[in-house]
């Protein structure tokens, strides 16, 4: 039987990087299709050369069985591909089967019919949603689905899913992971691109691991294990960490008392009469879930918002490292030389007067590039074209360089792979050795809990703190309490 | 990259006079003639390049600084033309009170006092007319591509009350100001109508490119214009302070052009005293990516075609407001050549990878 979709012998280079080296996939019919690799490996371009998004250097693509050129995204769809981008790409003021008949290309004419064939479609594929609710009063899970339902009302039997858990929250992930597996007796075939062994573990049939451009496993799952995977992943590096000492605890350098904060932006509580105090040389680890006040609270440490009660004491420099990479962290069309003089101001090296020296600039941002590994061509390459772990790394190395009392970290492995948020963990360890209080917010508390050494939980605005070894259920079942207002 | 662009602008005019010469032929006139005409307008003699482009460089290469300054900070300021105009205004009403008094000085005393005031109040005036929209944006959130823009009405406005009320000339009969005494005129090169205003604005490009290169505050206004939210969180700047000073900055260069207009090249107030300096110095500022040092290239681009139009409609009988084709097919090949090229870096570039 041929294959639903084989890619063979694709190679692509984009500049002096070579992205796909000579990679052949095979996806059999009906079948789910782990497509694991780090970020950078090549999963993402593989992907894109089956949907017509980039074309290969070199190498053949068939439709089962049926070479096909494919340009661009609609004659991928032509030939029955469909793709679940990371990002919705729903109209929201929109109903979902508005959403669906305009990318289905159905006659909206008479809406009544539209909606009900929308209606039977999500039955049938097992994916429930009601077909007249606006796209924008969806939840991430919901809109997830209304993707797959699009691609699916599109006619296509080859689906594929890049990184399609990135945006869920845990539940909401294993419920969509639980669907894909439905979808073999619909007759569709599946990729599921990721870098997160359970995953693949947990819904796939087959597995292909790519690292550095190159396909270096492939095989039925059921022959594998997650020790196995992560040693394909990552190659041959060591994943047990070298242990670092206990903190010794130094002087209280933050302390919080009756701590408020007006809320930022829309949603959240603000944050309520926080106390809490941090000390040179720990790491706390600020346990809450989304909107629960703990930007708020950091923020503040970082001296970014204003303190509308009680009293914060904050021994300087504070170095903040943003949640948003690349809108807060960095400016993406700025080199790393350029954006390293916007994070460390005017108190700087290479500041004399008004004027800066830009020589002296490149020259330590290639040393700090080395030093904190940051994978880069050189200190005039611009930020964006950094990947996501070095764009972070190259953040905390700036924070660092500021030589700080306190480093705040948002949630700083959001969207890194498992390497690279191993490296902020390990650096953020290494940084409250050296006598910094690290206060960092995790959105994931199992990396939370294996990071920080105390934790405080923050539930509508109102912090915790919890002693040192608190259990994660204690501290789970803290962070899911409601107000207590 | 200098070249290229070079080359590209190079490609633009030629285009740009091309649909022109199409324009002309199809309407019935000589097209030949007509940018015959033209040529020798902008450069046929020592004469018309000193004295028909490069005093019409002055106000566009001053304007095009500041809109480059303001734009290069995230401050869309459209209000050039009123800026100038305050500009104007306030340089007329100067010159007048002061020359009145200080002419007994004699030269070059008076010059010396006189002079530098005229342009100060007209720096003051550009920064005042400037500030209103900056007033409006911090703190009602007034978008300032609105008033900046409508402000340009209020001061052409301004103009013609002034030119028929307190400022009108002497006898009550035209509709503009008394020429400005000697004390209060920039000098002019002996023969031309060539000003010292060439000078201010080329030391002030270099300033500003030296500016934006190489000080800290220039780095920072560059920060504010392309990732204000980073500027703020990891610069730690005052973005809105940036935005302010930017745009002030902006106004303060476009009142210099309105005074220098007025105590360089025409020494009088009058209605229309600018032919779209404002607008056509966005375009100057824009075409040269808001690089203080190219502004000054396309600042005599746009003189020199400016130049030509007027005598192509003295020579040749074409109405000058046909080079406006040309302006805008220069503007328009240069941004499709632009989107061409980040098009096919991207492809370049393709996706994470």
């Amino acid at each position: 039987m041929p294959s639903a979709l084989s890619l063979r012998n694709i190679s692509r280079q984009f500049g002096t990087v070579t992205a796909l080296r000579a990679v052949t996939f095979e996806l059999a019919v009906g079948e789910v299709h782990a497509l694991l690799g780090e970020n950078g490996a090549g999963k993402s371009t593989l992907m894109k050369v089956a949907f017509g998004l980039v074309r290969p250097d070199s190498g053949s693509i068939a439709v089962d069985g049926i070479p096909v050129q494919l340009r661009s995204p609609v004659e991928a769809r032509r030939a029955g591909i469909g793709m679940v981008h990371q990002h919705f790409t729903s109209i929201s003021a929109l109903t979902v089967w508005e959403n669906v008949a305009l990318t289905a290309g159905w006659s909206v004419r008479r809406p009544g019919v539209v909606a009900e064939r929308v209606h039977a479609l999500a039955q049938h594929a097992g994916l429930a949603l009601d077909p007249r609710s606006i796209v924008r009063d969806l939840t991430a899970g919901l809109k997830q689905r209304l993707e797959v339902l699009k691609a699916i009302a599109a006619d296509a039997r080859i689906l594929l899913l890049d990184e399609p858990s990135s945006v869920l929250s845990p539940a909401e992930a294993e419920q969509f992971l639980g669907q894909i597996t439905a979808f073999k007796a619909l007759g569709i075939s599946t990729v599921l691109i990721t870098h997160k062994l359970s995953e693949a573990l947990g819904v796939a049939d087959t597995v292909t691991v790519l690292r550095h451009g190159s396909v270096v496993h492939h095989g039925p799952i059921r022959e594998t294990n997650a020790r196995t995977l992560a040693r394909h992943l990552l190659g041959e590096v060591s994943i047990d960490r070298p242990q670092l000492p206990p903190p010794v605890p130094g002087n209280i350098v933050v302390r919080a008392s009756q701590l408020s904060v007006d809320r930022l932006g829309v949603g959240g509580t603000g944050l309520r009469r926080a106390t809490f105090s941090a000390r040179a040389g720990e790491v706390i680890g600020i346990a809450a879930i989304e909107g629960n006040g703990q930007r708020e609270l950091l923020r503040a440490i970082a001296g970014l918002v204003r303190v509308a009660g009680g009293s914060l004491e904050v021994t300087a420099p504070v170095a903040l490292v943003p949640e948003d990479r690349t809108s807060e962290a960095l400016i993406g069309d700025f080199t790393l030389a350029e954006n390293l003089v916007l994070s460390q101001g005017r108190s700087a090296p290479w500041i004399h007067g008004p004027w800066i020296d830009w020589p002296d600039v490149h020259a330590r941002t290639r040393e700090l590039i080395e030093r904190f590994e940051v994978r880069a061509s050189g200190s005039a390459m611009l930020a964006r074209e950094l990947s996501g772990g070095n764009q972070q790394r190259l953040v905390i190395a700036a924070a660092l360089e500021r030589r700080p009392a306190v480093l705040v970290a948002e949630n700083p492995t959001r969207g890194l792979d498992f390497k690279a948020s191993a490296d902020v963990h390990e650096r953020l360890r290494a940084t409250a050795a050296a006598g910094v209080a690290v206060i960092v917010y995790l959105a994931d508390l199992d990396e939370l809990l294996a990071v920080a050494d105390r934790v405080v939980v923050l539930t509508a605005g109102i912090a915790h703190e919890m002693t040192p070894g608190a259990s994660r259920t204690a501290i789970g079942r803290l962070m899911l309490a409601g107000p207590e207002e | 990259m200098v070249t290229r662009t070079l080359l590209s602008t190079g490609a633009a005019i030629v285009i740009g006079l091309g649909v022109l010469a199409i324009g002309l032929t199809l309407s019935g006139y000589d097209a030949g003639a007509a940018l015959a005409a033209m040529g020798t307008g902008a450069f046929g003699s020592t004469d018309a390049m000193l004295s028909a482009v490069l005093p019409r460089a002055i106000p566009l290469i001053l304007i095009g600084l500041g809109i480059g300054l303001a734009f290069r900070g995230g401050a869309l300021n459209i209000g050039a033309e009123g800026q100038f105009y305050a500009g104007a205004i306030t340089a007329t009403w100067v010159g007048l009170q002061l020359g009145a008094r200080v002419g007994a000085l004699g030269e070059p005393w008076a010059r010396i006092v006189v002079l530098p005031l005229v342009l100060l109040a007209a720096v003051g005036a550009g920064i005042v007319w400037a500030g209103i929209p900056v007033l409006l944006k911090l703190r009602f959130g007034v978008l300032e591509v609105i008033s900046t823009l409508l402000l340009n009405f209020v001061a052409e406005a301004l103009v013609s009350l002034m030119v028929q009320g307190p400022l009108q000339e002497s006898k009550h009969i035209y509709p503009q100001s008394d020429l400005l005494p000697a004390a209060a005129r920039l000098p002019q090169w002996p023969g031309t109508r060539l000003h010292l205003g060439l000078a201010l604005a080329l030391l002030l490009a270099l300033g500003l490119w030296v500016f934006g290169r190489r000080t800290l505050a220039g780095f920072a206004l560059r920060a504010t214009g392309v990732g204000p939210t980073a500027a703020a969180v990891a610069g730690r700047i005052d973005t809105r302070r940036v935005f302010a000073l930017a745009l002030l900055g902006s106004g303060a260069l476009a009142g210099l052009a309105g005074g220098a207009e007025i105590s360089g090249t025409t020494y009088a107030l009058f209605q229309n005293l600018s032919p779209g300096y404002g607008f056509t110095g966005i375009a100057v500022a824009l075409l040269a990516k808001l690089n203080p040092l190219a502004i000054i290239g396309t600042g005599l681009m746009f003189a020199a075609l400016e130049a030509g139009a007027s005598a192509m409609q003295r020579d040749a009988g074409v109405p000058a407001i046909a080079v406006y084709v040309v302006e805008a097919t220069i503007i328009i090949v240069v941004l499709l050549a632009d989107a061409r090229r980040r098009h096919l870096a991207m492809r370049a570039a393709g996706g994470e990878g």
